[in-house]
């Protein structure tokens, strides 16, 4: 990888608009049947504006954008070598129906680790401009010998 | 209803136990839009050394937050959450799949109204997260 991309940030990505279904198709793919997921009048009952994802529902917008910079031939990726290794998720709001998500890729570590190259992207989530939720994920780029 | 006010480091919540199947990972590859196909073909899965179709590192961490959301009842009182995916969960092509079983116990509770709950996620009796923690916001 080019070391040399540490705090490069990656053009905003297309918003992705959040819909019931979408909520309620990872639910299920996660085998969760928790009915604020899928019930909004359950939702409204706790307090929530709508529906709301599950706790790890933002990998579907922040993968899409990473795997965009993934492809940059500047960091010089080998993409069938990376190994998903960590990832953190904090949250300023929940995510809810009708959220247009849009996220900002941003470099924020990369090292060598014998052959390996270990990568932080943090993906940084909106919602009209608002913040909704950060992301860091740890990618391992396995060195060809290994 | 669980009674927030009464916690202690070193309690633990209770258990939530989910089957993986093969089904359930075309599910989450769909709705998550991670095709990788080390994930849906053994042919893929063996040829780059695993011993055959493994889950998204993803799903078992999405998985896993149930323990937490299932306690606090309102999945949105979770702030933060991080996991290291340390090893795979290994999916056979049987109808019942495989067990995960998944843990959680009080690791602090902090002064500005929050704990931080440390999980576990064991397949094949190993465990397959390191370092997974939420910290939750409880209910007033």
């Amino acid at each position: 990888m080019n070391h040399d991309m540490i705090a490069h940030a990656y053009p905003a990505s297309q918003p992705y608009l959040v819909t019931p279904e979408n909520i309620a198709a990872f639910a299920d793919a996660i085998g969760d049947s928790n009915p604020i997921y899928r019930d909004s009048e359950y939702a409204l009952s706790l307090g929530h504006d709508s529906v709301c994802a599950p706790p790890t529902f933002p990998i579907v917008a922040t993968m899409a954008a990473m795997e965009k910079s993934f492809h940059d031939p500047a960091l010089n990726m080998d993409y069938s070598r990376i190994v998903h290794s960590d990832q953190r998720f904090e949250y300023v709001r929940p995510i809810k129906v009708g959220d247009k998500l849009v996220v900002t890729t941003v470099i924020e570590e990369i090292k060598a680790l014998g052959n390996n190259d270990i990568a932080v992207f943090r993906t940084e989530v909106t919602s009209n401009g608002e913040p909704v939720v950060t992301g860091w994920s740890k990618l391992v780029v396995r060195g060809e010998e290994s | 209803m669980t009674d927030f006010s009464a916690l202690v480091v070193g309690d633990e919540l209770p258990v939530v136990e989910k089957f993986f199947t093969r089904a359930q990972l075309i599910a989450y590859a769909q709705a998550s839009g991670d095709m990788n196909p080390i994930h849906q073909d053994e042919v893929v899965a063996k040829s780059v050394g695993l011993p055959d179709i493994i889950a998204h590192g993803m799903l078992t961490m999405g998985a896993a937050i149930q323990v937490v959301t299932d306690w606090v009842k309102d999945p949105t009182a979770v702030i933060d959450y991080s996991v290291r995916m340390t090893r795979p969960v290994v999916v056979p092509n049987t109808a019942e799949g495989v067990l995960v079983t998944f843990g959680a116990k009080v690791a602090a509770i902090n002064d500005d109204g929050t704990v931080r709950i440390d999980l576990s996620a064991v397949f094949a009796e190993q465990t397959v997260l390191g370092q997974a923690r939420a910290t939750v916001r409880l209910p007033q």
